[in-house]
């Protein structure tokens, strides 16, 4: 069946003129092919994979996070402060404090979806999609207001050697990947071996059960959400200090909802998020290269990502064995 | 302060408010039948980038927004493909939508970006001709200007006074029940989702071809998901989304007036405002609102097989 997306993508690559099989060489051989492309597979997998847990958690209660894009500006835009204001602290300090101030800023983001989720007001899907809108407003207003560096008003200066988390083996696979790692494996483990995992699962399956044993629901729902928030905004964090060393206007190009699909894709299961990242990385990076030498738009990677994602959708059985998981 | 400028600001106001209001039309469409389209946002941008290309390439701006209107319509029956017929998850079916429509919208634009048209063509408001030109010049408006109002009456007429919107409607409250009463559910779901992608359409249209008059990737810059917010602001009523759309032009106004009469406030600050308006009005309406929502709303139908 994926066959047939790629066929599909193939057809739209050739209308616009380009040749559809020398174009999936490129893709394929710039991202497997090679160890440098490989590492760079990795990379882009880091933000893919926290967003992906940020909103596989709160789906464990219930929440469905749509916000994991603006919950990401804001941790970066906390990170960021930090890094722009303590430019002499030591790395050892400063790192801890920025991903400390990342998971704040995108626990703070969340925090007012799920408290007016848990005391039933709104609807978290369509409060999160709102304050989506408006987290890259606030990077803006911060960029432009306060940081912009003098040559240019959309990024803020380089920042320094120390607020840049540590890459490895000479690639720019940074320190992110570890937090990842490290967060999908929490993450599996609280699930399946604490009394958390199990009364978090217990609220996802019938909230209103779960309230008359006793449980603090409203609590869960609150605190839950902020920590997915926090998931998210460490994203954020590990982007602007990992990948990208500064604070660029509209730097996340939907990784918040790539993350939703993610997880989606992997029904919130830690392997699965390990494998669908991984597959929507390798698409993503070859169409970077796509954009370099057969002169197309990078934007239109993602027709082939979404062709890609509409095929598994439609799988019937994955639908409904999804369907009656919920 | 001016009386020229303050109408100059309301002017620009309702042209950047159309696209929203045929927007929010479609998405309420589209929900009464039980059906979120969070993919809007991709559907918007095909249609204003097909119906710039077609404007840019026939000269004419009426060609163009009819091929922007059928477009929306086309990628609204993808979703319906998804959705109705392999039942597949609503929120991330619309997703994969909205990157479909990103990367494709940046396929068909490529070649037109920075390309001229002629936009369509405004028509001076009856009664107004002997104005002098200066005021004049302010209430010149196009056809999908002139026309939102009443397709708002058209859409809450089709809806709550036809056979067949009572059909849709049926569908969105409880689909097994619409079903057992002779309806087919999935074959109304389709017929919402297509004229929901047309509404959209228009506002696309309008967007591209009357308002900006040029194609940018990315150029809705978010509307698709505003609109989601307004239906739920309008509880999902289409003369209320003349409200909500009204709002945000609203803003858009405040925005220019402060910026006209010298106030130095930054213009991110100020593009938050409608937003959080919208999250007030939510809150204040969280009570009453859940009565108002269709009832099986993001429900996939299994059929009965």
């Amino acid at each position: 069946m994926i066959v047939f997306a790629f066929v599909l993508f193939g057809l739209i690559l050739l209308l616009s003129g380009k040749d559809p099989i020398q174009s999936y060489k490129d893709i394929f051989t710039s991202t497997l092919g090679s160890p440098y492309g490989f590492s760079e597979v990795l990379v882009a997998m880091i933000p893919m994979m926290i967003t992906a847990l940020a909103v596989a958690l709160p789906s464990r209660v219930g929440l469905i996070n749509v916000g994991g894009e603006g919950q990401l500006y804001i941790g970066a835009a906390f990170a960021t402060w930090a890094a722009l204001t303590f430019k002499d602290m030591p790395a050892w300090a400063l790192l801890p404090l920025m991903t400390v101030l990342g998971m704040l800023g995108g626990a703070l983001w969340a925090f007012v979806p799920g408290y007016l989720k848990a005391i039933g007001l709104v609807n978290e899907t369509i409060t999160t999609l709102l304050l989506n809108s408006v987290a890259p407003k606030v990077i803006g207003f911060l960029i432009f207001g306060f940081w912009h560096s003098a040559m240019d008003t959309v990024k803020t200066p380089n920042f320094v050697e120390a607020a840049r988390l540590p890459t490895i083996f000479g690639t720019r696979i940074h320190l992110g990947m570890v937090f990842a790692l490290i967060l999908l494996a929490a993450f599996w483990a609280v699930m399946k071996y604490t009394r958390w995992g199990l009364e978090m699962r217990s609220i996802g399956g019938n909230a209103q059960a779960s309230k008359r044993n006793g449980l603090p629901v409203k609590k869960y729902l609150i605190i839950v959400m902020c920590i997915g928030g926090a998931i998210a905004g460490l994203a954020g964090m590990s982007q602007v200090s990992g990948f990208y060393g500064v604070l660029l206007l509209n730097f996340s190009m939907s990784l918040g909802f790539m993350g939703f699909l993610i997880c989606w894709l992997a029904g919130g299961e830690p392997v699965g998020i390990l494998i669908m990242s991984f597959v929507v990385s390798v698409i993503f990076t070859g169409g970077n290269l796509l954009q370099l030498t057969r002169d197309l738009p990078f934007a239109t990677i993602n027709v082939l990502l979404a062709i890609t994602l509409f095929v598994v959708l439609a799988q019937p059985s994955f639908s409904i064995v999804r369907e009656k998981k919920k | 302060m001016s009386l020229l400028a303050i109408l100059g600001v309301l002017s620009s106001a309702i042209f950047s408010g159309t696209s929203l209001l045929y927007t929010t039309l479609g998405e309420i469409v589209n929900e009464r039948s039980g059906i979120v389209n969070l993919g809007l946002e991709g559907v918007l941008l095909v249609s204003a980038a097909s119906g710039f290309a077609v404007t840019s390439l026939s000269g004419n701006p009426y060609l163009g927004v009819l091929v922007a209107v059928l477009a929306g319509g086309l990628m609204n029956l993808i979703l319906a493909y998804l959705v109705v017929t392999r039942r597949a998850n609503q929120l991330a079916s619309g997703l994969a939508l909205m990157f479909l429509g990103v990367g494709l919208s940046a396929l068909i634009g490529k070649s037109f970006v920075g390309a001229k048209i002629t936009g369509l063509p405004r028509f001076l408001l009856p009664g107004l001709s002997n104005l002098p030109t200066v005021f004049s010049s302010l209430f010149r408006f196009d056809i999908l200007i002139i026309l939102c109002i009443p397709v708002a009456f058209l859409v809450w007429w089709v809806l709550f006074r036809t056979r067949w919107g009572l059909s849709l409607r049926a569908v969105g409250e409880n689909a097994d029940t619409a079903f057992a009463s002779g309806r087919n559910p999935f074959r109304i779901r389709y017929q919402a989702l297509f004229v929901g992608g047309l509404l959209a359409g228009m506002g696309a249209a309008h967007l591209s071809i009357a308002y900006t008059m040029n194609w940018g990737e990315y150029m809705t810059g978010g509307r698709g998901f505003i609109a989601i917010a307004l239906v739920i602001f309008s509880k999902w009523h289409p003369l209320r989304a003349i409200v909500g759309a009204l709002l945000f032009s609203a803003a858009v106004a405040f925005q220019l007036l402060l910026q006209s009469s010298g106030v130095q406030v930054s213009p991110f600050l100020l593009d938050m405002i409608p937003y959080f308006v919208t999250l007030i009005v939510l809150m204040i309406w969280g009570g009453t609102r859940r009565q108002s929502a269709p009832a099986s709303l993001g429900r996939v139908y299994q059929g009965t097989e």
